[in-house]
């Protein structure tokens, strides 16, 4: 898919390669095993990644960032999905909802991001609330200047934990022609605040050195100023980039599978049964053959996705496509890829376990594989009255 | 200092190199290309005197087809200024290089020229050798170590049975050996300037140079496959065999 690829693309993506092999892929195993990355380790992460102008590559020149295309961006995820997020998250893609900050907002919050001195959790997730992000219970109430937040989130990831949250929560309810709908606000909500409380979420299968986080609110008193974009527009201020998000996913999707797939084609062309390399039988290759194609087709709808969001007309379907395939695609091909390399595919000496377990994961977040359908097939019925 | 730095477009180290069906030479097409790693190697030295302030102003050049710009602007993405670029579609061999190169080292006047010691595609090992040769310059081939002072430079060279401190007077050709130094990966800022640094265009009629090949290739063939060892109980047997079975001793 080179041809693709402008000359400045293909220099990013040998870079972000080179990067991956010499500073994060020599820790996978040791932070899988440890279920964390070493503190030092982290920084030393952080400190090359700034060096490379990688960190914050998403966020626009004029404030520090790298200013990618989402072409760009979408290879760069590509290349980082070949290795663990726990790795990965060090090179931090701040949040972009942090360009809607205004006034004292960009000294406090954004800039500190694009300069990697403070990290952000984005917390939408409730113990009650997942794909139906709407039966959130987290609320704020207005009280003088200020606003009081009662509620907790969990799920809420990052390699370590971060030194705010952009917290979604109720602050209202709308009358509208379909009935009364919550009104979400986000708020910029400082860790060490009174009543703000953060536990290590539960031991994940996937992602093992990545982290979760249950936030807890207890009467959390912020000033009005802390408001993220407008009072009650907290989610359209999301929305464009949750979809985004979706489309990086699925990039990671196919880095990993193409990983996969060369572990894959390595061990059918060595590994001798019946005196001969497993990838003479078809049982084998033509397992090989769907991977790869699945493989180039999830790439192109991605670059589909994320060229038209460059562009300016990517839709909901675009990102839920792409995202919903490459999920898919990089579980069965995790799974034919196991099954190549039989019970070594399932022993820890070898990165196929873990990538394996790893993938499991992209069809969960983001938005599960049922709600990619869910927004696709109403874009599908939606014109239709239906 | 300007130092002028040749770069070569070839298949990339990690491809499985197949030969051609009619025997005629290896397959190219739809194969990764990447800088020869000693090139790389080569750009970084390059890169390291400039930021030493030894060298002020570092040219990238590459001979070969349009693509090899991709190649230069690697060069620039890592850390050179400006490229020079010799278009041909034609096959080249190591002294036709050499005779570009001189050309193009007679227009810029650098103080030095380092390149690769060798190109991974045919492992020749013979272009810089040749330019030092038509240029009348001193050569220091293999460097492992290099420090310019003065009008000269000190290198250490990698020889078959040691390391060999050396002293050349500049210019000098130098060619680069794989432990010189660890090439840097291009950041994202400078990749994103390399875009704005001038490549010139320019080609062996324009230069004057007749690069008609001088060897021809008859025939390529895969390496014979290496046949499995055996293990042997004891040196007695080992012996035996040497002498009975391989008929050695
Ligand atoms: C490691 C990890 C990191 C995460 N990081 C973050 C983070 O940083 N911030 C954040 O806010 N969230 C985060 N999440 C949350 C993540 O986005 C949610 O897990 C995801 O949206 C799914 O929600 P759920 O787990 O509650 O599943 P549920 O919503 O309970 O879904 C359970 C099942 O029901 C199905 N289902 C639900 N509704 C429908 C429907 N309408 N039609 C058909 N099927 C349906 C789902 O597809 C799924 O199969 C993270 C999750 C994980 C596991």
């Amino acid at each position: 898919m080179d041809y693709l690829y402008t000359d400045e693309q293909r220099m990013l993506v040998s870079s972000i390669r080179a990067f991956v092999e010499q500073e994060l892929r020599p820790h996978e195993a040791e932070t899988d095993q440890l279920g964390y990355v070493p503190e030092e380790l982290g920084k030393q992460i952080v400190k090359k990644a700034l060096e490379m102008g990688f960190y914050a590559a998403n966020l626009p020149e004029e404030i520090g960032g790298g200013g990618l295309d989402y072409a760009s961006l979408a290879l760069m995820e590509r290349e980082f999905g070949k290795t663990t997020y726990g790795l990965h998250g060090f090179v931090h893609r701040p949040s972009e909802i942090l360009m809607a900050c205004e006034g004292d907002q960009i000294e406090e919050y954004l800039l500190p991001c694009v300069r990697a001195e403070r990290k952000e959790f984005f917390a939408l997730t409730e113990p009650g609330a997942g794909s139906d992000i709407m039966s959130m219970q987290t609320r704020a109430e207005r009280d003088g200047d200020d606003w009081i937040i009662n509620g907790s989130k969990h799920f809420i990831s990052s390699p370590v934990q971060a030194d705010f949250a952009i917290l979604f929560a109720i602050t209202g309810i709308e009358e509208t022609p379909r009935g009364p709908r919550k009104q979400v606000t986000a708020f910029l909500v400082d860790t060490g605040l009174e009543g703000f409380a953060i536990e290590r979420g539960p031991r994940c299968a996937a992602q093992r050195a990545y982290r979760t986080f249950q936030l807890s609110f207890d009467n959390v008193r912020v000033p009005h100023g802390k408001i993220l974009g407008e009072e009650g527009k907290g989610l359209d201020l999301a929305g464009k980039w949750l979809k985004m998000g979706r489309v990086w996913v699925a990039a990671g999707c196919c880095g990993k599978a193409e990983r996969l797939l060369g572990l894959a084609i390595e061990w059918a062309a060595s590994r001798k049964q019946f005196g001969q390399p497993i990838g003479k039988f078809q049982g084998t290759s033509f397992k090989l053959a769907d991977m790869a194609t699945e493989l180039r087709a999830a790439d192109l709808l991605v670059m589909n996705a994320a060229r038209k969001a460059d562009l300016g007309i990517m839709e909901d379907d675009d990102a839920a496509m792409a995202k919903l395939f490459a999920a898919e695609m990089v579980g069965r091909v995790a799974d034919n890829t196991v099954q190549i390399y039989g019970g070594m595919g399932l022993m820890e000496d070898l990165p196929v376990e873990r990538l394996w377990r790893d993938a499991r994961l992209d069809r969960i977040w983001d938005g599960t594989s049922e709600i990619q359908r869910h927004i696709i097939s109403r874009s599908l019925l939606r014109p239709h009255g239906a | 200092m300007k130092v002028l730095i040749a770069v070569k477009r070839v298949i990339d180290f990690n491809v499985k190199i197949r030969v051609k069906s009619d025997n005629s030479g290896i397959e190219t097409a739809n194969v990764k290309m990447s800088m020869n790693p000693f090139d790389e190697i080569a750009v970084e030295e390059a890169i390291r005197l400039k930021e030493a302030g030894t060298a002020d102003e570092l040219v990238a050049v590459s001979i070969g087809t349009a693509q090899s710009s991709e190649t230069i602007r690697t060069a620039l993405a890592m850390g050179a200024d400006r490229g020079i670029l010799v278009e041909t579609d034609a096959e080249l061999q190591p002294l036709a290089v050499a005779k570009l190169l001189k050309a193009i080292v007679d227009k810029e006047n650098p103080g030095m020229v380092v390149v690769g010691k060798q190109a991974i595609d045919d492992d020749a090992n013979q272009t810089g050798q040749m330019l030092a040769a038509l240029l009348g310059w001193p050569q220091g081939t293999f460097a492992s170590k290099l420090e310019p002072a003065d009008g000269t430079a000190t290198l250490v060279r990698e020889v078959d049975d040691g390391l060999q401190t050396i002293q050349v007077k500049l210019p000098a050709v130098i060619s680069t050996d794989l432990r010189l130094n660890e090439p840097r990966y291009a950041s994202l800022p400078n990749i994103m300037k390399a875009k704005k640094k001038p490549i010139d265009t320019t080609t062996p009629d324009e230069l004057g140079v007749d690069v008609t090949p001088r060897l021809e290739t008859i025939n390529v063939v895969e390496p014979p496959v290496r046949e499995a060892g055996e293990i042997v109980a004891d040196a007695a047997q080992l012996i035996d065999k040497l002498k009975n079975e391989a008929k050695v001793i």
